[in-house]
């Protein structure tokens, strides 16, 4: 069994830590690129979702490297990540692609279901293993987000951005490679040292909420590196979501005491009064809660034709006129331009500035 | 007497006699927004997202063609209308994006239609709808029951063959113009979605068009819902769209209906769960091979014209294969 499962930013650190640690043998699909891309709207549906397309893209590349084995969470709608196994099987099989696939997901009619899919990768690994395991893999993600946030808040305020890239990748490279706890530990708190050296520009800088759809979210090559390119133009970003607050709400049951989406979930309402699958409140929610911690401004990013987004989109200009708090959407999928995002962001930008510069000299 | 506007739009062609006879026998006045125009489209167009689909903002039209006419809206938030299964994510927020997007609407009801878990039923639904208008429970309840029984009336029109809206002008007492021809020389399997297929102006009166062209069609509606139900619980993962069941379940049947010459799917534009659905039916068509299928999508910007045209040549096409029985490929 050769195990392959699709990029969602960071996440494949945590999965290979789960599985390495289980003994299972992995082929990690090469970083998404522009032949990923390729690759999947070349067999994907027209109008399916950006993430289905860079999922199949992944699957294809895994296998020419030869994975034969494909691990996938799904779902049980209403949003469409919940059949994305299931088109993903028949599109591979008219392809000739014999790969085995695993979906982890809550169980239809009883727990029974997961806990083979689970007893099948587990072979003769015992439970005691696996909780091990999850362990391991949430220490991972913790590492990884306490590290992004780090960045996240640097970016717009270090004097050498480069030098800041870097070592981001270079921390995610020895998080991914870290043996235990103790050397995770040890990693980000070197990166925090080395952070609190970095020369630094003085002033305020504008801060802009990042929300959406959670693919969109932390995929960097399916956003167009948003961050990035905020970071570089003095905006400092937060995200609604992180992995180990997904994982902590999914996996954990929200056990744990992790900033999630449970807040922002309650703050949608009145403005969004039901769940409308993927994280179509958790958006409308994020950016209301954005609004009342003065952020200058909010980005949604979304798969083209994404539905719990376009319900969310729809609703935003209303908490716009409740806060005053501008937002940006953008819908992103193989035909979004390079160019196009820049400008729209460079407006955005401006805009927040402008309006931070005109709340300033009201409140004199 | 109080008025209650229903927009001739989404599920109107599945509930509308149900929701018709609970408000009539209430003692409310129901009115319908006017048959699609380019006049309803175009206020959609105007106040809905971009990015929503072709029937959400149609829906936005017919809502503003009846806002300064009555007292209510009628915007059921249909999250569920069975056990396990959703419509659409944007069922789920329609009446949060007509709030947000049209401020100065008349009251809507908006209670929530959710039976994905057991727990509330359609009668709670209809209490809590019928108390806004009057605290006679009893009332309410008869109500409720003639609304039950004009339903079960409609679905045995449809499994008799009449299309929704032929039904649905049945109990408009209106003359029902046309009935499913069983003698037309082509059998076409019609499938999409009722807000597409039977809006006239929408759909261009696909349905029209064939029938003057020698088809008779069938669709999903005209099928029995336990059938539909056999088929789709063949699939490998069910399926919790409710109306991707009907479309899934529908095209299985189809396949193994000797007696239609092809099928043609009408889909709209960037419809989410038709991404998915549609693929699967054309997928399935390939490999089996029987039936020659069309997917026609349509959005605003659609012209008659193509639409004509691409009608033409695929009915031609399946013409000739029947001609020459089985010497044709089945590819379209």
């Amino acid at each position: 069994m050769r195990i392959t499962y699709p990029h969602m930013g960071n996440l494949y650190i945590v999965i290979r830590a789960l599985l390495t640690s289980l003994g299972l043998e992995l082929v990690l699909p090469p970083p998404t690129s522009n032949r990923t891309v390729e690759l999947g709207v070349r067999y994907a549906p027209e109008f399916a979702c950006f993430p289905l397309k860079l999922n199949l893209g992944n699957f294809l590349e895994a296998r020419e490297l030869g994975a034969d084995t494909i691990l996938m969470a799904g779902g049980v709608g209403p949003c469409r990540f919940g059949y994305y196994a299931q088109v993903q099987r028949e599109i591979l099989e008219d392809l000739g692609i014999k790969m085995e696939m695993v979906v982890l997901e809550p169980p239809d009619t009883n727990w029974g279901e997961l806990k083979d899919k689970i007893r099948y990768l587990l072979g003769d690994r015992s439970w005691w293993e696996l909780v091990k395991a999850i362990r391991f893999a949430w220490y991972k993600a913790r590492a990884v987000d306490l590290v992004e946030e780090r960045v996240l808040y640097l970016r717009p305020r270090v004097v050498q951005p480069l030098e800041l890239e870097n070592k981001y990748r270079e921390i995610l490279h020895r998080i991914d490679e870290a043996p235990d706890k103790r050397e995770l530990d040890r990693i980000v708190k070197n990166f925090f040292n080395f952070s609190q050296r970095l020369p630094r520009k003085s002033g305020s800088f504008l801060r802009a909420g990042l929300v959406g759809e959670i693919f969109t979210v932390l995929e960097p090559f399916a956003n167009y590196d948003l961050e990035r390119r905020l970071g570089l133009l003095g905006v400092e970003v937060t995200r609604s979501i992180f992995l180990s607050g997904w994982i902590n709400e999914h996996l954990f049951r929200g056990l744990l005491r992790v900033k999630g989406t449970k807040h922002a979930k309650k703050l949608a309402a009145p403005y969004l009064n039901s769940f409308v699958g993927g994280h179509g409140r958790e958006t409308v929610g994020s950016t209301v809660d954005f609004a009342r911690q003065d952020y200058d401004g909010v980005i949604q990013v979304a798969p083209f034709t994404c539905m719990p987004e376009i319900v969310a989109h729809s609703v935003l200009p209303a908490v716009t006129k409740d806060y005053g708090i501008p937002t940006l959407t953008f819908y992103l999928d193989e035909q979004s331009g390079e160019a196009g995002i820049q400008t729209r962001l460079e407006a955005f930008v401006d805009l927040m500035a402008a309006r931070r510069e005109r709340m300033r000299k009201e409140n004199r | 007497m109080v008025t209650l506007g229903i927009p001739r739009a989404l599920l109107f062609y599945y509930y509308y006699p149900l929701w018709r006879a609970f408000f009539t026998n209430l003692g409310v006045q129901v009115i319908v927004s006017p048959v699609t125009n380019k006049k309803i489209l175009d206020s959609g167009l105007h106040t809905a997202l971009d990015e929503a689909c072709l029937p959400v903002k149609l829906f936005f039209g017919h809502v503003l063609a009846l806002a300064d006419r009555v007292d209510y809206l009628f915007v059921p938030r249909l999250i569920s209308v069975e056990h396990k299964a959703y419509i659409c994510p944007k069922f789920m927020g329609l009446p949060d994006m007509l709030r947000a997007r049209l401020p100065h609407l008349p009251p809507i009801i908006d209670l929530p239609v959710d039976f994905h878990r057991p727990g509330p039923t359609l009668d709670d639904f209809f209490e809590a709808v019928g108390s806004i208008f009057t605290q006679d429970r009893l009332l309410i309840r008869k109500a409720f029951q003639s609304a039950h029984e004009t339903h079960q009336q409609f679905q045995k029109l449809l499994e008799s063959g009449l299309l929704p809206p032929e039904a649905i002008s049945v109990f408009e007492d209106e003359e029902v113009t046309h009935r499913r021809g069983q003698d037309n020389f082509l059998k076409i399997g019609l499938l999409g979605h009722a807000y597409n297929l039977y809006d006239p102006f929408i759909s261009m009166d696909l349905i029209g068009k064939l029938r003057k062209m020698d088809a008779s069609v069938i669709t999903a509606d005209s099928l029995p819902p336990d059938l539909i139900e056999q088929r789709v619980k063949r699939l490998p993962k069910r399926l919790f769209w409710t109306l991707g069941k009907k479309m899934l379940g529908a095209a299985l049947n189809f396949f193994e209906n000797k007696q239609l010459d092809g099928i043609i799917y009408l889909t709209s534009f960037g419809c989410g769960p038709e991404s998915f659905v549609g693929e699967l039916v054309e997928r399935w068509a390939k490999r089996r091979g029987v039936l020659p299928l069309m997917l026609l999508t349509i959005d605003e910007h659609t012209g008659e014209a193509g639409l004509v045209t691409r009608l033409e040549a695929f009915l031609e096409m399946i013409k000739r294969r029947k001609k020459n029985e089985n010497h044709l490929s089945t590819y379209g």
